[in-house]
């Protein structure tokens, strides 16, 4: 009965656990070092100089996606084109026209991060970036 | 430390209270401050109970007649142009008489109409059977009348076309931005997989603008609100003889056609 705690065919064993850790932990440590540097913007000169976007800097980061929905459904929707901030301005609800007016090529502006995030949202499939235009 | 499950069970329960309790204090807390940011229509955008379109087919005789404003239609929804008809788009476009009004033929049609080009587009019926058969609510009939699609939603099934008694709807079968002309960017492309149609120039009327189509006419086509007696569409009605596409089907088209 004392032997009861006796671990059978142990060498086996620890080596296959072994095995199974590299692997799993393989994309971890094959990429150590390896992180692309988080991209910068530039803002264009026409940004810049409206100092705030329609809604703080830090929420239209992490937010700016579903603020395109909701603007989306309010133009598709119900008529309704013109978003009145919290400041009380007015901007045209527009994606090509108002966002990449002020924000410049969307290859500098939106794909940077998309990239960098490994997202890849279809917006520009329709819409249109004039500075593509030919 | 001896401790029962009991207790645990007590004080876990109080720590998920005051935790949930936390994010409703800071809602109350930042209640009444900044105005909330909203939406509004334009000032200057044309309202009605339910847009309307009165063509005067007897100032539109022949396809050059008929040439500017499919022309403009064109070019300011980004339209592409397919070689192969099966992949053709179109939005407004010319017809012969016996493809626009089956079953409103006289045996003995009068020459003049017989081969005349009807300018064709939706009729925004009243009653809209693509509306009805849409699985995702992408075609939707606005309060003003209007039979909408909203081309993010468009899952491409083709219920719609199906459904549209008038071949108002076509397919994008393949990615149309090729096959534009010349982009204009003051309006969206489609993509691959979804459909389309005229939509009476809702992105115009919501500036103040009437339809591209009607503004090039020189007259021909007049556009207002049905439902006013005293607009310019109802006064045509009220004079002149009209007549709609399939009026027989019951959808109610809102594009007349006087003859």
């Amino acid at each position: 009965m004392s032997n009861n705690k006796k671990m059978y065919d142990k060498g086996k064993v620890i080596a296959g656990l072994c095995i199974f850790l590299i692997l799993i932990t393989f994309p971890f440590w094959y990429n150590l070092g390896k992180a692309a540097p988080a991209p910068k913007l530039t803002l264009t000169a026409k940004a810049k100089a409206a100092k705030q976007c329609v809604l703080p800097t830090q929420t239209m980061k992490a937010d700016h996606m579903q603020l395109l929905n909701e603007w989306r459904d309010s133009v598709v929707r119900d008529a309704k084109r013109i978003y009145v901030s919290s400041d009380g301005k007015e901007y045209h609800m527009a994606l090509t026209n108002t966002c990449l007016d002020c924000h410049g090529a969307r290859a500098e502006f939106c794909t940077k991060c998309h990239d960098y995030a490994s997202v890849t949202p279809y917006c520009w499939d329709c819409h249109i970036d004039p500075k593509e235009v030919k | 430390m001896e401790s029962s499950r009991r207790s645990f069970l007590k004080i876990a329960g109080i720590s998920a209270l005051g935790l949930g309790a936390k994010p409703v204090l800071d809602v109350m807390a930042s209640s009444g401050e900044a105005a909330k940011p909203e939406t509004i229509r334009d000032p200057k955008a044309l309202l009605a109970k339910r847009w309307g379109m009165v063509i005067d087919t007897r100032k539109l005789q022949t396809e050059e007649d008929l040439k500017p404003m499919i022309d403009i239609c064109n070019k300011i929804h980004n339209i592409p142009h397919f070689e192969n008809h099966l992949h053709e788009i179109k939005w407004i476009w010319s017809e012969e008489f016996e493809n626009d009004f089956p079953m409103q033929e006289a045996d003995f049609l009068d020459d003049r109409l017989k081969h005349m080009p009807f300018l064709t587009l939706c009729n925004h019926c009243n009653v809209p059977p693509c509306v009805r058969v849409c699985p995702t609510k992408a075609t939707f009939k606005r309060e003003d009348g209007i039979v909408m699609m909203d081309y993010h939603r468009c899952i491409g099934c083709r219920f719609c076309m199906a459904a549209c008694p008038y071949g108002s709807r076509s397919f994008n079968f393949r990615d149309p931005r090729p096959f534009i002309k010349k982009l204009y960017t003051g309006y969206p492309t489609r993509t691959k997989g979804v459909v389309e149609k005229c939509d009476f120039c809702a992105e115009r009327l919501a500036v103040g603008e009437i339809p591209a189509c009607v503004e090039v006419s020189k007259g021909a086509i007049a556009f207002g609100d049905l439902d006013d007696l005293n607009s310019e569409v109802r006064k045509l009605l009220r004079d002149n003889y009209a007549i709609r596409r399939k009026p027989a089907l019951g959808t109610g088209p809102s594009v007349f056609y006087i003859v």
